[in-house]
């Protein structure tokens, strides 16, 4: 646990860049410290190992002090990531992911063990990679080199100051859907410095978003977006801020469980007369099995009249699977201009309906400002 | 033919020449090696910005000082201090002094111009000054280093014949005595001797200049 209490930097030329600050994050949370340059996020970060002397307050790493430890042990405590990586060029990959345990003297062997796992971690095959050097490796895998770096010594705190910053949107947002994974398995306490709120809003348990070195607001993700605090806020997340609080949610969480389905072989008449008693133009159709094959809607059955589902079905539908996020599946609904989409699992299996309709009740909900209801975003 | 005479007439005496030479270099670069790394080190640290100004600055007059005039100067100096002040010793206080600039300026550019990065991440990783100077810097400055080496020996093996001016030995002789006598085989014997020695000595260096270059700086 990482508390900060008031704490506040001047510089000497009289500079205030953090203006008494406080706020805890909690065992395994990954913190987002978020705001626009010069808002104090990296002098905060930054103070948390220290390598910029506080001014005033305090810092608390499990309760103790930081300033009580000798610097160089608290800094082996925490992995420390930035976005430049830094990777020491004249060490190959498994050298410089060896470096803390090399300063905390391991053995060779524990440091090999290590150095392997860690890129097993990162998907790296550590065969073809342990003995490269980092003038080999594309900016994708030095990045993935540099995690594994600061993860080195298995510390229980990390510090990451925009360390998907220098790659490109498409490299970045994989890493960022791997490193989530990876921290699922590895609950670390991280500290994540980034100025991008769509990456703060995709990574963070918690977002700290700073303004002119003070605290403007701490919650988690959905409520800065749901109940932004000030008109600071609300410009920085952005006007499309529903758009950005569908992408927390996932289709599982939205969507009608065990909808009405007609099977393939099911006659038309049936259909129709299922169609009536429900009130619906539109159905599911699946095989055997629950697999989700295709839709039939209420005019193809009446104009095929007699015969199968078969003869009258769509089967190029769009689907959503398990697990994809609101905003991804709304991107769907209008691409294909329908008004509901069916959920599958990985399997193709049918698992859930997916209607406009919900969309737009949840929709609703984001826009009831502040002290509004929104839905919890569990991770 | 003259010179191929002469050459094969006095070839022990000039092996002898080569060999007090190459001596002389060996022990006035490795003394400028040991004080312009340490030199370099020192004025690349933080907040000496203005002692390595002044620290190369003094380097850079050195170099414009003649080596006759820097020989005659030490000579005064060196007996005054009770120490001999022809021979040996001035010929390799000078070599140092001559050695210092590229070195110096060498290791230090190459120690200021490691990518701030790297340091940074290192003390984020909790390494000590110390280990960030022996583990990073260094390692990294090395070619750069080697390279200003290579250019201080290749300068001195020049100079080195002046030395005979102040009683040195070394392939300076046969150019010294050649000019009295109006020998012109002995000149050319004692000059070419020296440029071989120059291209010979900066050869091995730029293999050892590969060899200490570390893995994966190399393209």
């Amino acid at each position: 646990m990482i508390k900060l209490e008031n704490v506040k930097k001047v510089y000497q030329d009289g500079t205030e860049a953090v203006k008494g600050v406080t706020f805890e994050i909690k065992e395994g949370e990954l913190c987002v410290l978020l705001g626009p340059s010069g808002c104090g996020k990296t002098t905060t970060m930054k103070m948390i190992n220290r390598l910029i002397p506080i001014t005033e307050g305090h810092i608390y790493i499990d309760g103790t002090d930081n300033r009580e430890m000798d610097e160089n042990e608290l800094r082996r405590e925490m992995g420390y990531a930035i976005q430049e990586i830094g990777l020491f060029p004249h060490m190959t990959v498994g050298e410089n992911i060896a470096t803390v345990p090399t300063l905390k003297k391991w053995s060779d062997e524990e440091k090999k063990e290590r150095a392997r796992n860690l890129l097993n971690l990162m998907g790296m095959d550590p065969d073809e990679f342990i003995d490269k050097y980092p003038s080999e490796l594309s900016g994708g895998q030095r990045q993935r080199v540099g995690v594994a770096r600061s993860l080195g010594a298995d510390p229980p705190i990390m510090l990451m100051d925009e360390p998907f910053g220098a790659i490109d949107p498409i490299t970045r947002d994989r890493l960022q859907d791997e490193f989530l994974k990876i921290q699922n398995e590895i609950q670390k306490t991280i500290v994540f410095v980034t100025h991008d709120i769509n990456e703060a809003i995709k990574m963070g348990d918690k977002v700290a978003l700073l303004k002119e070195g003070k605290l403007i607001q701490y919650s988690q993700p959905a409520e800065l977006l749901a109940a932004p605090k000030n008109r600071f806020v609300r410009d920085f997340v952005g006007s499309d801020r529903t758009l950005k609080s569908l992408r927390l949610m996932k289709v599982d969480e939205a969507m009608k469980e065990s909808p009405r389905v007609v099977k393939e072989d099911q006659d038309l008449e049936s259909v129709g007369r299922i169609m009536e008693e429900e009130g619906v133009n539109y159905l599911i159709v699946v095989e055997n099995g629950n697999k989700l094959k295709g839709w039939i809607n209420r005019e193809d059955v009446e104009e095929t009249g007699q015969g199968k589902v078969t003869d009258a079905m769509v089967t190029d539908t769009g689907a959503a699977e398990i697990g994809t996020n609101l905003a991804d599946a709304l991107t769907v609904m209008l691409e294909r201009d329908v008004a509901n989409i069916p959920v599958v699992d990985g399997n193709n299996s049918l698992r859930g309906l997916l209607t406009f309709n919900d969309l737009q009740g949840l929709i609703g909900e984001t826009y009831t400002e502040s002290g509004g209801k929104h839905p919890e975003v569990p991770r | 033919m003259e010179v191929w005479n002469y050459i094969n007439g006095h070839w022990v005496t000039i092996g002898s020449w080569t060999l007090d030479h190459l001596w002389l270099i060996l022990v006035s670069n490795s003394f400028a090696v040991f004080i312009g790394v340490t030199l370099g080190i020192f004025i690349a640290g933080k907040g000496r910005e203005e002692v390595a100004d002044t620290v190369l600055y003094l380097a850079g007059i050195m170099m414009t000082i003649p080596s006759l005039a820097l020989f005659g100067l030490l000579m005064p100096l060196l007996s005054a201090l009770n120490l001999p002040s022809l021979g040996f010793l001035p010929a390799v206080i000078a070599l140092i002094l001559y050695g210092q600039l590229p070195i110096l300026r060498n290791t230090y550019t190459a120690i200021r111009e490691v990518d701030p990065a790297m340091i940074e991440a290192g003390r984020g990783m909790g390494m000590t000054p110390r280990q960030i100077l022996f583990k990073i810097k260094l390692p990294l400055a090395v070619p750069v280093i080697m390279a200003g080496l290579r250019n201080a020996v290749v300068i001195n093996i020049g100079i080195a014949t002046i030395a005979v001016f102040i009683g040195a030995r070394g392939l300076g002789v046969p150019i010294f005595r050649g000019l009295r006598t109006s020998r012109t085989d002995m000149i050319i014997t004692g000059a070419v001797f020296v440029s071989v020695l120059a291209l010979l000595v900066d050869g091995l260096l730029a293999l050892a200049e590969k060899k200490f270059t570390p893995e994966g700086l190399k393209k």
